[in-house]
């Protein structure tokens, strides 16, 4: 029989009730927006069918292996990522503040979109867009101009946009169980019946198996390419939600007794199986569309934003039903996406209770409030799909992307981490972790982003992205990411509000004897 | 749908649904003693 083994410092962090709360949360962060509109692409691009290979070969080799370094970090040093990183070594702080300041950049515009997609919900019912699906979201609904910076406020991105802070300030000043855990565990099925139904009547529209072909038919001249490895890399560690903090700080918040290797393998498995489902049901209807339309497939398929709300309102107008699929469509956006979202600003809020000891609501409301006005004057306004693009453009890839490697590097080799987190993993491991996770996270992971890296910096300084102006790449993109960076290291400063913060919990084992850093179990 | 197609449909279902059935069926055999324990009385504000 396991023991209790959460000590009251940490009961008063909040605590996950059970491992398949913890299971539905971190479900709930890795499945978000882009499993559903940025997968089927991906694969459609990269070789159809025959992209299966390098995704599960990057989903093996770097996703789960990564996901098992986050959970070790946060599950044996019981902090939000400044504190985990902190209590390794004091000196790496500074990267675990990098990792909130991505956070909070990237909530500010996540929610913006949750709340289009909020819109977009009840459009779907009477297509409110007409003929012309692009000209009413980006004239009618954005009310879009040249790309810019204006305060012209757009209400109806205003209103849902306020409702869906609403929503996340609830969810997190009740706390991890009632909140976070409560929410993933309510809405992730829910997510996947109405996927799921969504999906088959997408099955059943004339055409879906020409949209299915044009997915799977393998290429597999594409596996010969650089690039195709590079995209399946790039889309397993941005779909599982690894390396900015998340699974650090939901790692924090389960029981010692937990199997987070067992755990690890369901969650990325169930990420992927998402995705596959995805991108089953966007082909089967853009096959549909694409026959309507008597045009290939090729010609249809889009990911991102055009997906989301240009193609997917063409579908809804012309498929039989179509009010059904899209609220289908469209309310799945909106929980993946809150789920994902909750699990963002939540690295935040922990990090700003951990450091300054503050109780859940004050720090959800510190953390809270800034992001909300932020999020309103950038994002619901004329200019807001603009400023969207570029700041989701350049956080992923050098925010996210980049601390990834970062703090790998620096764990695995300048503070040769990787033993001891290996030990705390077997602890309770079903699978247990041996040598082969160290060379992964240690030299195939890191190398692999840092290939993934290096090519999209390439690209970025090569040319102007989607033919932005540069100040407001340089603002918003390359300005944004360095913001993160220099915040890091400025938040590191700050000296811990309870002097003993910084002390390694040690980690009790059966017999009652405490592991404590540097010491073998 | 071609022949390929679907053999690499079925291939992708069969490795990735697969895989997390069984990822299931490993944490739940592992699981005879975990502990589910009351988070109301946890102090989480």
């Amino acid at each position: 029989m396991a023991t209790q083994t959460t000590s009251p410092t940490e009961k008063s962090r909040g605590a996950f009730s059970s491992r398949k709360v913890f299971i539905f949360a971190a479900i709930g962060s890795a499945v978000g927006l882009g499993n559903i509109w940025r997968f089927p692409y991906v694969a459609y691009e990269n070789g159809g069918g025959a992209f299966m290979i390098p995704y599960l070969v990057a989903l093996l080799t770097a996703g789960i292996p990564f996901l098992f370094l986050d959970y070790a970090l946060g599950h044996r040093f019981r902090g939000s990522a400044p504190l985990s990183f902190a209590r390794l070594r004091r000196g790496a702080e500074g990267l675990g503040w990098w990792q909130v300041g991505i956070c909070f950049l990237i909530a500010v515009y996540y929610a913006a979109v949750i709340a289009w997609a909020l819109r977009y919900t009840f459009f779907s019912i009477d297509k409110a867009w007409g003929s012309d699906p692009n000209g009413y979201f980006f004239g009618d609904f954005l009310q879009a101009g040249d790309p810019g910076v204006t305060v012209d406020v757009v209400p109806g991105v205003l209103i849902p946009l306020i409702l869906v802070w609403l929503v996340l300030i609830v969810v997190l000043v009740l706390g991890v169980q009632k909140g976070i855990g409560a929410t993933a565990a309510i809405f992730i099925p829910i997510l996947i019946l109405a996927f799921g139904a969504l999906v088959v009547r997408s099955l059943f529209l004339p055409g879906a198996a020409e949209g299915l072909n044009a997915l799977f038919t393998p290429n597999w001249g594409a596996l010969n390419e650089p690039g195709v490895w590079v995209a399946a890399f790039g889309q397993i560690f941005f779909s599982l939600s690894i390396g900015f903090g998340i699974m650090i700080t939901y790692a924090s918040y389960v029981d010692r007794d937990t199997d987070m290797v067992g755990s690890g393998l369901v969650v990325g498995f169930a990420n992927s199986g998402f995705e596959l489902l995805a991108g089953i049901g966007v082909f089967a209807a853009l096959g549909f569309m694409a026959q309507a339309s008597g045009v290939a497939v090729g010609d249809v398929a889009e990911s991102g934003i055009g997906l989301a709300f240009v193609a997917f309102p063409a579908i809804i107008s012309e498929a039989p039903a179509g009010a059904l699929i899209g609220v289908l469509f469209f309310g799945s956006l909106v929980i993946a996406g809150l789920t994902s979202l909750i699990s963002v600003i939540e690295v935040v809020v922990s990090a700003v209770r951990d450091k300054f000891e503050l109780t859940r609501v004050t720090a959800t409301l510190v953390v809270s409030i800034p992001a909300t006005v932020i999020s309103l004057v950038l994002f619901a306004t004329t200019s807001g799909v603009y400023v969207l693009d570029i700041v989701d453009h350049f956080i992923n890839q050098f925010g996210i992307l980049l601390v990834a490697v970062v703090s790998m590097f620096v764990v695995a080799w300048v503070l040769r981490a990787t033993p001891l987190l290996a030990d705390h993993l077997n602890l309770t491991a079903s699978v247990p972790i041996g040598l082969w996770w160290r060379a992964l996270v240690m030299v195939i992971t890191p190398l692999a982003l840092a290939v993934v890296l290096v090519d999209a910096f390439r690209t970025d300084v090569q040319d102007a992205y989607e033919g932005y102006p540069g100040w407001m790449l340089g603002v918003f993109g390359w300005g944004g990411a360095a913001a993160v960076i220099v915040f890091g290291f400025l938040a590191a400063m700050i000296p811990w509000a309870r002097s003993n913060a910084l002390e390694d919990p040690g980690y009790p084992l059966p017999s009652g004897r405490h592991v404590q850093k540097g010491e073998q179990a | 749908m071609s022949g390929a197609a679907i053999a690499m449909m079925l291939v992708a279902m069969l490795v990735i649904w697969g895989g997390l059935v069984a990822a299931i069926i490993n944490l739940n055999r592992g699981s005879a003693g975990e502990v589910t324990h009351d988070a109301g009385k946890h102090r989480d504000l």
